[in-house]
């Protein structure tokens, strides 16, 4: 195709109009993500296509498979348009019966539509469930309208015309102006506000700059910039074209973890796309400015998603951070300009050009603007990818769109920020989402990951769970965040064995403070933050730990008795049915006992256990 | 080491022999190097590339690798055990890699690794001796939604149970 302009453009948007507003065919819109793809949504596609091609109906019905729509657990979602009429866990043996009943005889379903857990009423239209209810879906809106590998759909929901107006009618000033005035931070962990990276950088008189994504997504509970990728890949594309524009880059990077198959697909075709478009590559829109980029794959290591880090990773060495300044705007890939920001960042970018950075600040807070995905997960019912306005309170996002916690069992924290942030207690529930107002209670906003746990977590033992993940990932430059999250490591670990001592919490303090106030970069710095949280909170169960030899959470295996409780034993025989190597006896109507003999400590049985009876 | 070296045909360089590399992956590995040789930074590129080929990297390779591309050994060598995907010693023919990231912990990952380990006789990344499995811990696979999740080998399996992962690993040898 030879280059395309303006009108080009056009013409591809009205052309492909009726495919996101669905109005010529039915659409099915079935969920390829990562999570309904593992349920099965590849297999059920097929089906879908040969049920409707059996009943001659494949002209007026189309199948297409689009990204992640957030709500994982319980796929493999579809989405009937343009009637929004949603179905979940979807099975192969379901679709016979779901075409005939959905598309040849025109009534829904029932038995495969969601039903209100409280009100047990059917909730048929998508927009009804109060999951996605309470969204705002900005970062995500094409999410379940296009196919993230049309680049025609995603013009057709106007997609690049953010990147015509800011090649063809905006200066690279003007472009600033927006950025300033729409307030965006970034969303990979710090909050430094965009247009003054992009600033910085743009005052660089160099011949040759970059601009770099970051997508190495490494907190280990974080699926965010995964589900961007998969479903609105062009999106980050056109941020980095328009901050191209504004630094006057040439090139780009986009650091994609490795773990992330389909993601690194998915972008790969877009770039494709974008460039036979003319999109990428020179002379972009008629305009004279020329940007191309590529996709470089990381190798597991969660400190590359360190800017400095990243950096030197593409450079082809260990990536290890180095001391700032310089800062990346100034000196940054090979010592050049560098631009780098999170894939959501980036993809809030589109949006605040099209719509105007007053428009994008009329949402949040004073300091937040905009709106935040976040992952929520852990034990809660809907666990899933959810896009709130900043401000919105931790409450309202694990219970209203979170659904609450599963069975009778209570929360006890939701942890943010991963490795990085802390654990926010049940009296910080109201807080709401807020860069700083989540910092002074002891987390991060970090990138986005929302953990909530009931009272089964226990805290001693999420605390280890992070400072095992810092001190496996520290690259051991600095002495503190080698040795020092070792030595924590340690204690905790001695404390979960029962051999702990008072005067380890202080060691873990002093520790804590070392290594925060002498590591070079972020990963040091806020590596004891999880323990941090935990001892702030929960002191008194650390204390049970030491003093009492007791883990109430009953997580801790070495403090874990293994003895029913004949008292609270139902003698359901779960704990039987679920033992691997049959140390439980049991007969109907009698506690069970475990055998210590032919106890593995496997944990099955607590586990299992529905009325807490084993100690 | 010296005895093992030979020349081949088509090629100027010294391949070391190994029993892991057979000759058609030799091949594989000299267009890989061609194609990288004037790539700035493309060391990680070269390894990723050889062990999709070679299935693990061998000592012997790496010093090869370092001897073609014109760099210092240590600094292949750093590359390599910098980052968790390269591994130097052989690995399984089924890769099991249990996610141990934030929300399968807190979901009982810890338990689904605890029975496999205990019934394969398996370490976090050890390989069985029938080079059946491998063992691997990840942390975060991106489906967090289906906590707690395990891939084997390419294939992604979410809200399992210790015995679930037991069975499916039945399937494969
Ligand atoms: C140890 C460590 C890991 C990080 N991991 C990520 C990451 O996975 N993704 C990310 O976008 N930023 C990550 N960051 C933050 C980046 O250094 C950087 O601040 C960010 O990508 C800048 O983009 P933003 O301004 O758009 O947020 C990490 C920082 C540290 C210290
Ligand atoms: S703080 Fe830790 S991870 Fe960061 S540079 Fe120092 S040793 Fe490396
Ligand atoms: S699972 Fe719990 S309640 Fe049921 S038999 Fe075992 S100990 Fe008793
Ligand atoms: S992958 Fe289908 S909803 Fe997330
Ligand atoms: S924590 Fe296991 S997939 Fe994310």
């Amino acid at each position: 195709m030879p280059a395309m302009n303006l009108q080009d453009l056009q013409s591809i948007r009205e052309a492909n109009r009726h495919r996101v507003e669905f109005t010529r065919n039915t659409c099915l819109m079935l969920c390829g993500g990562t999570g309904c793809r593992s349920t099965g949504s590849l297999e059920i596609k097929e089906a879908l296509q040969k049920e409707i091609t059996t009943r001659g109906i494949q002209d007026s019905v189309d199948v297409v498979e689009t990204g992640c729509n957030g709500f994982c657990a319980r796929g493999p979602i579809l989405v009937v348009q343009p009637h929004d009429i949603f179905y979940h866990n979807l099975t192969l043996q379901d679709i016979p019966e779901l075409v005939q009943e959905q598309l040849v005889n025109n009534t829904p379903l029932q038995r495969l539509q969601y039903k209100d857990p409280v009100s047990k009423q059917i909730l048929p239209r998508q927009q009804d469930i109060p999951f996605f209810a309470h969204q705002l879906p900005w970062v995500l809106r094409n999410r379940g309208i296009i196919d993230p590998e049309s680049i025609d759909q995603y013009i057709a929901r106007d997609g690049y015309f953010a990147a015509a107006r800011a090649l063809l009618e905006m200066t690279p000033g003007d472009i600033l102006q927006q950025m300033h005035k729409s307030g965006l931070r970034g969303r990979g962990g710090a909050g430094f506000p965009v247009h003054l990276k992009w600033k910085y950088a743009s005052e660089e008189k160099s011949p040759v700059k970059y601009v770099v994504c970051n997508a190495d997504e490494g907190d280990p509970g974080a699926f965010m910039d995964r589900s961007i990728l998969e479903a609105n890949p062009h999106s980050v594309l056109e941020g980095m074209l328009i901050a191209a524009r504004t630094v006057n880059a040439g090139h780009g990077f986009i650091y994609c973890r490795t773990e992330y198959p389909l993601a690194l697909e998915r972008v790969q075709t877009a770039i494709d796309r974008a460039r036979e478009y003319g999109l990428l590559g020179s002379d972009i829109l008629g305009s004279g400015f020329q940007f191309d980029l590529e996709i470089y794959q990381g190798a597991g290591a969660f400190v590359c998603g360190e800017e400095t880090a990243l950096m030197r990773s593409i450079e082809g060495g260990r990536g290890m951070p180095r001391p700032r300044p310089p800062f990346p705007a100034q000196k940054g890939l090979w010592d050049r300009p560098t631009v780098l920001n999170n894939v959501e960042t980036l993809a809030n970018v589109p949006l605040i050009i099209l719509e105007g950075g007053d428009w994008y600040a009329g949402v949040g807070t004073e300091h937040s603007k905009g709106t935040k995905v976040f992952a929520l997960s852990g034990d809660v019912r809907n666990i899933g990818l959810v896009e709130v306005p900043m401000g919105t309170s931790l409450c309202s996002i694990i219970y209203d769109i979170g659904g609450g916690i599963p069975g009778k069992r209570k929360f006890k924290a939701v942890q943010l920020g991963g490795p990085s942030g802390g654990c926010v207690p049940a009296e910080y529930l109201d807080l709401p989402v807020d860069y700083e107002a989540i910092s002074r209670a002891g987390a991060i906003m970090g990138s986005g990951g929302m953990i909530v746990m009931d009272q089964r977590t226990c805290m001693v033992d999420m605390a280890r769970f992070f400072m095992d993940f810092v001190q496996e990932e520290s690259c051991g430059k600095c002495t503190p965040c080698r040795e020092g999250t070792m030595r924590i490591l340690e204690i905790l670990d001695r404390i979960r064995a029962g051999d702990g001592v008072i005067q380890d919490l202080w060691e873990l303090e002093d520790l804590s403070a070392t290594i925060r106030d002498s590591s070079l970069c972020g990963l040091g710095q806020t590596a004891p933050n999880p323990v941090l949280s935990t001892l702030k909170y929960f002191p008194k169960e650390y204390e049970d730990h030491i003093r009492n030899k007791k883990c109430p959470a009953k997580k801790c295996t070495a403090l874990v008795k293994f003895r029913v409780n004949a008292d609270k034993c139902t003698s359901c025989g779960l704990c039987h049915k679920n033992c691997p190597s049959g140390a439980v006896h049991w007969k109907k109507k009698q506690p069970a006992e475990i055998d210590p003999q032919k106890c593995i400590k496997c944990m099955l049985c607590l586990d299992n256990c529905m009325f807490d009876a084993i100690d | 080491m010296q005895q093992n070296i030979f020349h081949t045909d088509n090629s100027d360089y010294f391949r070391p022999a190994h029993r892991d590399i057979t000759p058609g992956m030799w091949q594989g590995i000299d267009r890989v190097i061609q194609e990288c040789l004037d790539v700035p930074g493309a060391v990680t590129q070269v390894l990723r590339r050889c062990q999709d080929l070679v299935g693990y990297l061998p000592v012997e390779l790496l010093d090869y690798i370092a001897h073609s591309l014109n760099i210092p050994a240590s600094e292949v060598f750093g590359v390599a055990s910098f980052y968790s995907l390269f591994s130097m010693k052989p690995r399984g023919r089924n890769i099991i890699r249990v996610c141990t990231g934030t929300a399968c912990h807190v979901r009982g990952a810890d338990l689904i690794m605890r029975r496999l380990k205990q019934t394969y006789h398996l370490e976090d990344g050890s390989t069985t001796p029938d080079r059946r499995f491998t063992l691997e811990s990840v942390r975060c696979m991106g489906a967090c939604g289906l906590a707690p999740a395990m891939n084997i080998n390419q294939t992604a399996h979410g809200h399992i149970t210790p015995d679930q992962a037991l069975k499916l690993l039945q399937e494969y040898y």
